[in-house]
């Protein structure tokens, strides 16, 4: 269905090409996924099958690729409009009318099919995608998991019998990256359509792939196979994969199910081990003693907390986005917010800096209450790394950037550049900051925020589209301000990062905290929030495979000795 | 018009809609009662256009306060009863607010620029700015009197109620139902208005976006400096945007275009380009004095040649439509009540211009004519006969 003839594609200005003699043969009906660490031009290839490379993006193509027979060299975006439908990594900026309806019928519309066909296919397809409540909405009103829904459904009206999507879940809680899934399911087994899908998200998509196709770096060639096969010798994997390699099952399990069937001697051998808490591998300057004692009581009585919330509530018009929600981080503690898409935990990462005013209720940071603090007074409490980095970000190049900061939080010349070093080697100071990937400006924008070393840090969705070596990074310099005794408070959908990282878990539901305490209490408690990790290995309290790998180490010489 | 629900008070709808699921007992105690509004039976965006335009007219022709304050009462009335809970539809508050910034505007002009209108009841004298001979004709400061005040506030209340009106249509049709209603060859440029329509309410979004970042860089976030230096990064968000709009766009099949006979191209720029000439020509002699005799029939064929145009221009595009908005009988009616209201208008001030034009010098208390008033209300029809909005709730965020 899709074929790529040795194909290379090389951008205007650029000296090497971005994919190298790519050969690729996805027959029909099949969902292959596309996996890699950042930047080995995964984007590139999708773009390549709908033709947007290079006829949009421009560049030099070379080989062949043929989709249902039509060759893309001849045959424009346009042109195959109605054999491949393309959904792009934001949903809003695929959206070209304003309504559900308007937008799902807007391709067939572009096509000029028939007036009945069309209305019969949108409410096959508001059916097929559990839309019909939200048919007259305006997109802008729905939620992240509703966009990508309607996305996807807008590209599937005109029966394409190629689907071509660029992280369909990377932006969604894990109930709304289920739904999508499920919807990819459907299509592929009911109807018969081709579905060629980048993710980073491996937990969330590997074990609905019938074929996975590797690019394992730059210029390397793909490798295409069995998902067990190259998960195998794949530099990015998910932690159930990771799992098995550490047990050395063979084949490798890709689902919970699988890895849990196969656990029995697993779960032997770790019988009578604890998991050490996560916090714990790397906190050498806090006795772990007085820790799990804080942890367990809940607070800290002696020590100050960082940010204390109580009783607050923010209201937006009629709609109350916070309700009576009381929360207090001390200092050197990991706090994870979950809850799905619209729970309000932006809001109150918003409400912690100031941004948004409460309705009632206190929020006070190191002691200010935010919204009546002046920015440059504020800065020196709380930083936050919002959602979309890069907006944080104004100047040309990194050099000017790290100037700016230092002048901002009034820190000695080359604070920011020294932070920078340290987080993010290798960084050349006339880089412009649109040319780093994904993580590189997440930890630029991090080392921003420091420059002013403010005791109380916050991250809005910090792993969207990091690839796993970019999430440990992250992982490792988290954990290593938190040693220094910066309190952080992450709002996140990725229950890996969650259960990796964080001390205690926040349940945000309705603009209410349904849940708060310790992190392997509450993950391994709801299904929705647990890890890989933790659902093959439950009811044990194992909720990283770094756990599992130190315990098997301590017991491994233990065994030998006896 | 029914009457059914036209009989009850004002804020009777509120509670009825309240009350009404769509059936029951409600439903068969009024069988004329408008159906509540759906994709189907949607009204027709442009039959709200004609509606307010109607209004629009009647309220360019008087300058009676009492007659525009129904006029402005009936087209609130109506937006109050049948606006939905669409963004467009919030936009009616912000023409409300220019209405009264133009009322505004106008009175301080005609305090301290003065009013050619010749007054007797002397309000306050303000010290007047000497001039220069050539600048003669202008006035900074001097007199204020009562009566240039009062035909100020009149002038002010006319383009105000003009205002509003337009505001009623924006509120009450979707700006892109109505674009989408454009003949096939003009499509492609409807396209370009809707994209540029939501366009604008994500810049102001991004604005909002990265003055919160400035915030966080600890730079003051209030002030015209802030909005300055936040104008480069929204400029590239939005650009950056477009360009990835249009991807899509392409991708999903935008600007095909069907295999049309050289001919019918030929024939059509003909049509097209004689068509504009002659409009062009038409107009110009139906404006000079003795073109009178050839402008007329110039500027029809004219038209009618870019209209045929227009339609060969549209089979050139294979796209069809999803659903077309409907004119029917309701749609008739709400476009009619729109011309009844200026047809009476116009013609009271033919019959009786004294009326609609109250007098300002002498002063004179302004008196509701019946006639026009009660004609004014017929503009109230379309809150009795257009599709009820549904009872959907605000729209909020909801979890998927």
């Amino acid at each position: 269905m899709i074929r790529f003839e040795d194909v290379s594609v090389t951008y205007d200005g650029a000296a090497t090409p971005t994919v190298r003699n790519i050969g690729l043969d996805v027959p029909e009906g099949e969902l292959v996924l596309l996996v890699g660490p950042s930047g080995v031009g995964k984007s590139t290839l999708l773009g390549a099958v709908s033709g947007l490379v290079p006829h949009f993006t421009g560049g030099t193509l070379s080989g062949r690729v043929t989709v249902a027979g039509r060759d893309t060299r001849t045959h424009k975006p346009r042109e195959l409009a109605d054999v491949v439908g393309t959904v792009g990594q934001d949903p809003l900026s695929h959206f070209v009318t304003d309504t559900v309806e308007d937008e799902l019928a807007y391709g067939m519309e572009s096509l000029g099919l028939a007036p009945d066909v069309m209305r019969r296919r949108v409410e096959e397809t508001l059916d097929l995608l559990g839309l019909a409540d939200l048919r007259e909405r305006p997109i802008a009103t729905l939620s992240g998991g509703q966009q990508q829904r309607v996305a996807i459904g807008s590209v599937l009206t005109p029966h394409p019998r190629v689907l071509v999507l660029d992280e369909p879940t990377s932006a969604l809680d894990p109930a709304a990256a289920e739904e999508v899934l499920a919807v990819l399911q459907r299509l592929v087994h009911d109807l018969g359509t081709t579905v060629l899908m980048a993710e980073h998200r491996l937990e969330r998509v590997v074990q609905y792939a019938d074929q996975v196709a590797l690019l394992a770096g730059p210029g390397a060639p793909l490798l295409l196979g069995a998902p067990a096969e190259i998960m195998a010798v794949s530099p990015v994997f998910p932690p159930v994969v990771d799992l098995g390699r550490l047990a050395g099952w063979s084949p490798l399990p890709l689902t919970v199910r699988d890895a849990r069937r196969g656990s029995g001697e697993l779960r032997q051998r770790l019988a009578g081990h604890e998991p050490r808490e996560p916090h714990e591998q790397s906190q050498a300057a806090v006795s772990p003693a007085s820790r799990r004692s804080r942890l367990r009581s809940g607070r800290q009585p002696e020590v100050p907390a960082v940010a204390e919330v109580a009783g607050l509530a923010v209201r937006r018009g009629r709609v109350e986005a916070l309700r009576h929600v009381d929360l207090s981080v001390g200092p050197g503690e990991i706090v994870a917010l979950m809850g799905r898409n619209g729970a309000g935990k932006s809001t109150l990462l918003s409400t912690l800096v100031g941004l948004v005013r409460p309705s009632s209720g206190t929020a006070l940071v190191g002691g200010a209450v935010p919204h009546r603090t002046g920015p440059r007074e504020l800065i020196r409490r709380v930083g936050l790394v919002p959602q979309e980095p890069r907006d944080l970000l104004y100047a040309d190049t990194v050099a000017a950037e790290c100037a700016a900061a230092d002048h901002d939080a009034g820190a000695d010349p080359g604070t920011c550049r020294e932070l920078v070093s340290r987080l993010l080697p290798g960084i050349a100071d006339d880089t412009h900051p649109r040319d780093l990937s994904e993580g590189q400006r997440l930890t630029l924008a991090l080392a921003i925020v420091l420059t002013a070393r403010p005791p109380l840090l916050l991250l809005d969705e910090p792993t969207r589209g990091l690839d796993y070596a970019a999430k440990a990074r992250l992982v490792t310099v988290l954990r290593g301000l938190a040693a220094d005794g910066h309190a952080v408070v992450l709002a996140t959908h990725d229950v890996e990062l969650a259960a990796e990282l964080s001390h205690r878990v926040a349940v945000l539901a309705d603009g209410e905290i349904v849940a708060n305490g310790p992190t392997p209490e509450v993950v391994v408690a709801s299904p929705a929030f647990s890890p890989q990790v933790a659902k093959v290995l439950a009811p044990g309290k194992w909720l990283t495979v770094a756990q599992v790998r130190e315990a098997l180490e301590s017991a491994g010489p233990a065994e030998d000795g006896a | 018009m029914s009457s059914t629900g036209a009989g009850s008070p004002p804020p009777a709808p509120r509670p009825r809609l309240a009350r009404d699921p769509g059936a029951g007992p409600s439903a068969r105690r009024r069988p004329f009662a408008a159906p509540r509004a759906h994709r189907s039976n949607a009204l027709h965006p442009g039959a709200w256009w004609l509606w307010a335009l109607g209004l629009g007219t009647a309220a360019s022709r008087t300058t009676n306060p009492l007659l525009l304050a129904l006029l402005i009462g009936v087209a609130g009335y109506v937006v109050a009863a049948r606006r939905t809970s669409a963004p467009w539809a919030r936009s009616y508050g912000a023409f409300v607010k220019l209405g009264l910034a133009v009322i505004g505007i106008r009175l301080l002009f005609a305090v301290f620029l003065g009013s050619p209108i010749p007054g007797t009841h002397l309000l306050v004298t303000l010290p007047e700015v000497p001039l220069p001979e050539w600048a003669q004709g202008v006035r900074i400061g001097g007199r204020v009197t009562v009566e240039g005040l009062v035909f100020a506030l009149y002038d002010g209340l006319k383009l105000a109620a003009l205002l509003i009106c337009v505001g009623a249509a924006n509120a009450l049709a979707s700006p892109a139902r109505l674009l989408k209603s454009l003949p096939g060859a003009l499509y492609e440029a409807g396209v370009a208005v809707v994209v540029a329509m939501t366009f604008a309410p994500n810049l102001i979004a991004d604005v909002r976006r990265l003055r919160a970042a400035r915030r966080l860089r600890g730079r003051p976030d209030k002030g015209l400096r802030g909005l300055a230096q936040v104008g480069l990064p929204v400029l590239e968000g939005a650009l950056e945007r477009s360009v990835a709009l249009a991807a899509a766009m392409d991708a999903r099949g935008y600007g095909r275009t069907a295999e049309v006979p050289a001919a019918v191209r030929r024939v059509t720029a003909v049509l097209t380009l004689g068509g504009l000439v002659g409009v062009c020509a038409g107009t110009y002699g139906l404006l000079t004095a003795d073109g009178a005799r050839y402008g007329l029939p110039v500027l029809l064929a004219g038209v009618a040649a870019a209209l045929g145009g227009l339609w060969l221009g549209g089979r050139r595009s294979v796209r069809t439509r999803y659903r077309p908005d409907a004119w029917g009988v309701r749609a008739w009616l709400v476009a009619a009540s729109g011309a009844a209201v200026a047809a009476v208008m116009i013609r009271a001030g033919s019959y009786d211009p004294s009326a609609l034009t109250p007098g300002v010098v002498p002063l004179a208390a302004p008196t509701l004519p019946l006639w026009p008033a009660a004609g004014v209300l017929l503009g109230l029809i379309p809150a009795f006969v257009a599709p009820a909005p549904p009872l959907a709730a605000t729209p909020s965020k909801e979890a998927s």
